[in-house]
């Protein structure tokens, strides 16, 4: 029997995603991944699962990493997001975990790449020395089925360097 | 060709719209007045469907339309048989091919029942619940030995029992083999290999312009020639009038080959009668049950062998788990016969399986597709042996390895191709020598692990080796042209799945065009632009496509010789071609341009000479006689918690030879990724099914993907035998580092716990660590 | 995976959360961290007609350790806060070897630890700390406030004794006695899976080095976490031996009725159970000798 009981209410929800303000109209039930992707058309963010595991829909919430398929998009109404389309520089150039990843072929069909982006651009912002072990740690929260994991550390540890070489 | 990007680690021409979010996948097609689909699927196995009620989900806001399997009316039947039995004496095949919604009996759990359209997924999802089925459920066929009995119920009811398919091949006598034998062995392995459960799950976009009466269909399909085929066929229209477009693909490995999926054949359907673009995302709970699946086998397996440890004859009896229906014929099982022959001399083999029908989800090739048991098999007996016959397991390889000069090597029995099993070229021993000498084989046996054991820990050894056929036939095509801007465009009849054919495809045309790598733009799994080939799938994208676009290129190159010789009044000999320019060898400055060559190419005036074509592009196809045979060998060594029996991979090993490699850096890309699956499999992986035919681990939380802890490092080395069926000597390599990691867990957990001295065999696969517990205690009861 | 259509509120004070929860009763679940709820949600194995938000309710966020002899946690803290409050790990070290273990970073940045609580899965880690460190649990409804132990928090699988209109405000965790050490360790597939077992141990010493208190709780061998302080009462007035250990573990592994899950039997289960209490005790008692 159709749910009449339910009212679909509409949220009005504002918030900003990669610096620009966004505004919506949205039933609650809707993910903060579906959110982005289709009402937001920022479908550089994945769906792997939507019950948290693969992480391939992993943005920045407020700078911290999160599974946007676990929030609802009314949670995030005057909130900061970060996802993948805002890395690159306005001019275009890659982030140095982009380029890195370029470099060391750190994607093959890149579907996880999104997520691997985000969770490894906070994790660089908290450690600029990471060992290895530290680096696989990160990661082991998002879910890669192509590369064996092994050429996207490279990809963080350069990227590292990078970043270390570059601070002042 | 002068190369200058072939052979070399070229990066990837389609990184940058990967990284910065910008690559269309299926789910970011987006259409004006796009309706979303959602499928209910069966919760059981195996039932009779009394009735379908769907009168309160039509009454829902929001849902367009609900369709049953008497709704498809005439468009409803059994889907083809895609790969037919091979032609193999004696074989007994019994098709049943799967339909597109279930309408009298449902035969595996996931099966599709109704189809629910609405305005979006989440009403659409609402919906399925409003659906009232009325099913008698009956008993599930779930266990390959008792769905043999007389008793058993039966999957399918017009037949006399659940064998889909009954294969024996042999070679040589093996009864006369075993009978001179010195040592004979007999055991049962069980290997189960699991999904592929790729990053992104399947989807469907259909979209029907009525007065064009064109339809459109975005696919993330392996095979965007054979579903447009097949499709046109089904909906009654033109294969012109038909195109599929196969976007970027958030990995494939096999299970994405399959066709059509009730999904493929009813979009497009639906979207001809409600004249509306129809969108259908699996999501990963559906994919659990709806994407095909890989499963198990039961082997049991003898080997007869003289005192030094040469293998006289091997013979096999199996079971292999089909699933419900059998649309994909019979390559995984036959992948397993033949590939556990491997790289050895096996004088005498008799092998027969009996393919048998399950309710549950079908089974398709998996990266591996049927070779990683077979693989197991035979490594395991190796093993066995050489522990009976006090021989290290290298040395037992050592001594049975096909020798250099013995190739082409004829193994007689017929392929997944079709042909007899032949293995074109290899030179297999330096393959375990690097090997053994990577992983430190010698040092280890002798020092390290004493050392280490004397120190109380637990640290084992393993080492494998196998032979892969690819780069099946039948063929593939490219289409090159050179653009009046001097770029290249290619097109390409097979889909791409991560396995970066936009670039290594690229490096074969820049090499022969003497452009940039850069300037070289590929197509792939779009019809409109390419709509002759099979698809990826075997490990043959590199071998077959990537020689059609070498001789695709090659005919440019040739073009643009005889045009440029004609222009300058000299020998083509005199030319070269670099730098997206045809000069006098030693006078740069007289020079034209790709670009203008193609644009005098096609002129608006004057004449073009009879035989001739216009423009600078050529269409070439590709066929191999046959599959070329890689091979290679793998080591690892682990370290064990001996209460806990949680492992750690310490060191592995891969040496490979997949002939003339395109890109290592790609190539390297490829094994990691196969190690990956290969310890899934081995040791995290498995489909839990209860007696009902139900899966009770259907999530990623229970079905356990390997994680960055869980993948070591490797360490890869390669040797090159080129293959002699193609003229870049390619062979392929996509599935390589999947198939042999079971039997190198196995080997290196015994040898860890020691427990071959203990009188424990691990012959099956996965093993997990409350696996292992289980099978010492076992054993030690015993 | 979409959830089904719910009425969404965002509480604007515990009172008013309060009260929608005893309006609603079980019709309506609270939102915290959304880590559990949401994906229950998306398979649609939960569908509250109601989602009370209390993440905005930043009063029961947040430690207290005013109050030296016991830090006080707001249910709504996130894992994150905890994990990175350095005070709040050495008052309760027990976290610092815990909070690893939880799901993974992602996770962890917005799960927290009432709904973790709340959610009482068995084979979760901090429901067995809590347990071993003598946790008290404040909860409210909009008749009053009642406070109780961790084990009657505990009743059944994914059960409290939570009644439709409560909620889990505040835990409340004694600070560590002095000459005490502890150790969590467990066994799980992979970094950040459900423990197929796990052990919470808290031992204390004299100045001979003999046992005069040891806690012991476990995760993943039971309905609920398994209160295994009684199993190892045999160390009490004893020093650390590797005899004395082992007599507790046989003990452990013959109190325990693990059921065993699609990862392990219940026998590896109960094998393991015996080996971590062993290794936890002996960490935990290092712990303190090396102080």
């Amino acid at each position: 029997m159709p749910d009449d009981a339910h009212d679909i209410a509409l949220h009005h929800i504002a918030l900003k995603v990669n610096g620009t303000s966004y505004k919506g109209s949205i039933e609650a039930r809707m993910l903060l991944s579906d959110f982005l992707r289709h009402e937001l058309k920022l479908a550089g963010t994945h769906v792997g699962c939507e019950h948290g595991v693969c992480g391939a829909c992993t943005v920045l919430l407020d700078g911290a990493p999160v599974r946007s398929c676990l929030m609802f998009a009314v949670q995030a109404h005057g909130r900061e997001l970060a996802t993948i389309e805002g890395l690159a520089a306005p001019s275009g150039d890659l982030s140095p975990l982009q380029a890195a990843m370029h470099e060391h072929h750190g994607l093959q069909c890149g579907y996880c790449t999104p997520g691997i982006l985000m969770t490894m651009t906070a994790f660089l912002r908290e450690h600029q020395e990471p060992s290895e072990h530290e680096v696989r740690e990160a990661l082991s929260g998002n879910l890669c089925r192509c590369t064996g994991y092994q050429n996207i550390v490279d990809a963080v540890l350069k990227a590292a360097e990078t970043l270390r070489a570059a601070a002042p | 060709m002068t190369t200058r990007f072939f052979g070399a680690p070229v990066k990837r021409n389609e990184d940058r719209k990967l990284l910065t979010g910008r690559a269309l996948f299926i789910d970011d097609v987006e259409l004006p007045g796009l309706l979303h689909a959602a499928f209910l699927r069966s919760q059981v196995a195996h039932a009779r469907i009394n009735s379908i009620d769907v009168s309160e989900a039509l009454k829902r806001p929001g849902v367009v339309a609900v369709y049953t399997a008497e709704d498809l009316g005439a468009f409803w039947q059994p889907g083809p048989l895609l790969v037919p039995p091979p032609p193999i004496p004696g074989i007994v095949f019994n098709t049943r091919t799967h339909v597109p919604l279930a309408k009298d009996t449902i035969r595996c759990a996931g099966e599709p029942i109704a189809i629910v359209v609405a305005e979006s997924r989440y009403i659409a999802e609402d919906a399925l619940d409003d659906i009232a089925v009325d099913l008698e459920i009956l008993p599930a066929v779930v266990d390959l030995e008792q769905a043999l009995r007389k008793d058993s119920p039966r999957v399918h009811a017009d037949l006399g029992n659940n064998v889909a398919a009954h294969v024996r091949q042999t070679k040589g006598d093996y009864k006369r083999a075993a009978a001179k034998a010195h040592l004979t062995l007999k055991r049962r392995f069980r290997y189960e290999h699991g999904i592929s459960s790729p990053i992104e799950t399947r989807g469907v976009v259909a979209q029907w312009d009525e007065r064009a009466e064109h339809m459109t269909v975005w696919d993330t399909t392996q095979a965007p020639v054979f579903v447009r085929n097949v499709l046109a066929g089904a909906l009654g229209l033109g294969e012109g009038q038909v195109r599929v477009i196969a976007p970027f693909v958030g990995g494939g490995f096999g299970p994405k080959i399959m066709m059509l999926y009730p999904e493929e054949a009813t979009l497009p359907w639906m979207a001809m009668r409600l004249n509306r673009p129809i969108k259908w995302i699996e999501d990963r709970f559906e994919h659990f049950v709806a994407t095909t699946h890989e499963r198990g086998q039961i082997h049991d397996a003898e080997i007869a062998l003289d005192s030094d440890g040469r293998v006289l004859g091997v013979k096999d009896v199996f079971l292999h788990d089909n699933g419900a229906y059998n649309p994909y014929g019979l390559t995984v099982p036959i992948n397993s016969q033949c590939t556990l022959l491997g790289p050895y001399v096996i004088p005498a083999y008799d092998s027969t399986f009996t393919s048998i029908f399950t309710n549950l989800t079908i089974v398709t090739p998996y990266r591996g597709a049927g070779r990683q048991h077979g693989v197991f098999v035979i490594e395991r007996l190796l093993d066995l042996a050489a522990h009976e016959l006090g021989l290290d397991p290298a040395e037992i390889r050592r001594r049975n390895l096909i020798p250099k000069d013995a190739f082409p090597y004829k193994n007689e029995i017929i392929y997944q191709d079709f042909a007899p099993l032949e293995y074109d070229s290899g030179n297999y021993e330096p393959v375990l020598d690097k090997a053994l000498a990577a992983i430190g084989y010698e040092n280890f046996i002798r020092e390290e692990q004493p050392k280490l054991r004397a120190q109380g820990r637990h640290v084992g050894i393993g080492i494998a080796c196998y032979v892969e056929g690819t780069g099946i036939g039948p063929y593939e095509g490219a289409k090159v042209q050179v653009r009046t801007n001097g770029k290249v465009s290619v097109a390409t009849g097979v889909g791409t799945q991560g396995q970066g054919h936009f670039t290594s495809f690229a490096q074969i045309v820049a090499d022969q065009l003497g452009v940039d790598v850069t300037d070289v733009d590929i197509v792939t799994g779009d019809t409109d632009r390419f709509y002759w080939g099979a698809g990826t799938f075997a490990s043959r994208g590199a071998v077959v496509a990537g020689n059609a676009v070498n001789e695709a290129s090659l005919a440019v190159r040739k073009k643009a010789l005889k045009f440029a010789s004609d222009a300058f009044e000299c020998s083509e000999e005199d030319l070269v071609l670099a730098d997206g320019k045809v000069s006098i060898a030693g006078i740069p400055e007289k020079f034209i341009r790709l670009g203008e060559l193609a644009q005098r190419a096609n002129p608006m005036r004057g004449a073009v000479k009879p035989g001739t074509e216009p423009g600078l592009e050529s269409t070439q196809y590709f066929g191999p006689p046959s599959g070329a045979t890689a091979n290679g060998v793998h080591a690892m060594i682990v370290e064990i918690d001996p209460e806990t029996f949680d492992l750690q991979i310490r060191k592995y090993v891969v040496v490979h030879d997949c002939g003339t490699v395109i890109n290592p850096m790609i190539l390297e890309g490829q094994i990691h990724g196969g190690v990956a699956q290969g310890i899934g499999n081995a040791f995290f992986e498995k489909l839990s099914f209860d007696e009902h035919g139900q899966l009770l681990n259907a999530s990623l939380a229970d079905y356990l993907l390997p994680t960055s802890l869980d993948v070591p490092r490797m360490i890869l080395d390669h040797t090159v035998t080129p293959s002699p069926l193609n003229p870049l000597g390619i062979k392929g390599a996509g599935e390589a580092g999947a198939i042999p990691v079971g039997p190198l867990f196995a080997q290196a957990i015994e040898d860890a716990l020691q427990l071959k001295g203990r009188g424990i065999e691990l012959l099956e696969i996965p093993l997990s660590p409350s696996r292992v517990f289980e099978l010492i205690g076992e054993g030690g009861k015993s | 995976m979409k959830p089904a259509p719910f009425k969404y509120i965002a509480a604007s004070s515990l009172d008013q959360a309060l009260a929608l929860k005893a309006e609603y009763g079980d019709e309506a679940r609270f939102l915290a961290g959304g880590q559990s709820l949401i994906p229950a949600m998306n398979f649609r194995l939960a569908r509250p007609e109601v989602l009370i938000d209390i993440n905005p309710l930043s009063e029961l966020a947040g430690i207290d350790r005013s109050d030296g002899e016991t830090i006080r946690v707001g249910a709504v803290t996130r894992y994150r806060a905890l994990e990175r409050d350095a005070g709040f790990l050495n008052a309760c070290p027990l976290f610092a070897d815990a909070l690893p273990h939880i799901a993974h970073p992602q996770i962890r940045n917005r799960g927290t630890i009432g709904g973790n609580l709340s959610h009482a899965d068995p084979a979760s880690e901090l429901p067995a700390v809590a347990t071993a460190m003598r946790a008290r649990m404040k909860i409210r409804s909009s008749q009053g406030e009642r406070e109780l132990s961790a084990s009657e928090f505990f009743v059944d699988l994914l059960t409290t004794c939570l009644e439709p209109e409560e909620m889990l405000v505040e835990i409340a965790f004694p600070a560590s006695p002095p000459r005490s050490g502890s150790c969590f360790m467990e066994v799980a597939r992979r970094r950040g899976d459900f423990a197929l077992a796990g052990v919470a141990a808290i031992v204390s010493l004299d100045e001979d080095g003999q046992f005069t208190d040891v806690r012991l709780a476990l995760c993943g061998v039971g309905e609920t976490p398994v209160d295994a302080s009684e199993a190892a009462s045999s160390l009490i007035g004893q020093r650390c031996t590797d005899k004395a250990l082992e007599a507790v573990a046989a003990e452990v592994q013959a109190t325990i009725s693990p059921s065993g899950n699609v990862h392990a039997s219940a026998d590896y289960q109960r094998h393991i159970a015996g080996v971590l209490t062993r290794r936890a005790l002996a960490s935990a008692h290092e712990w303190v000798v090396h102080a």
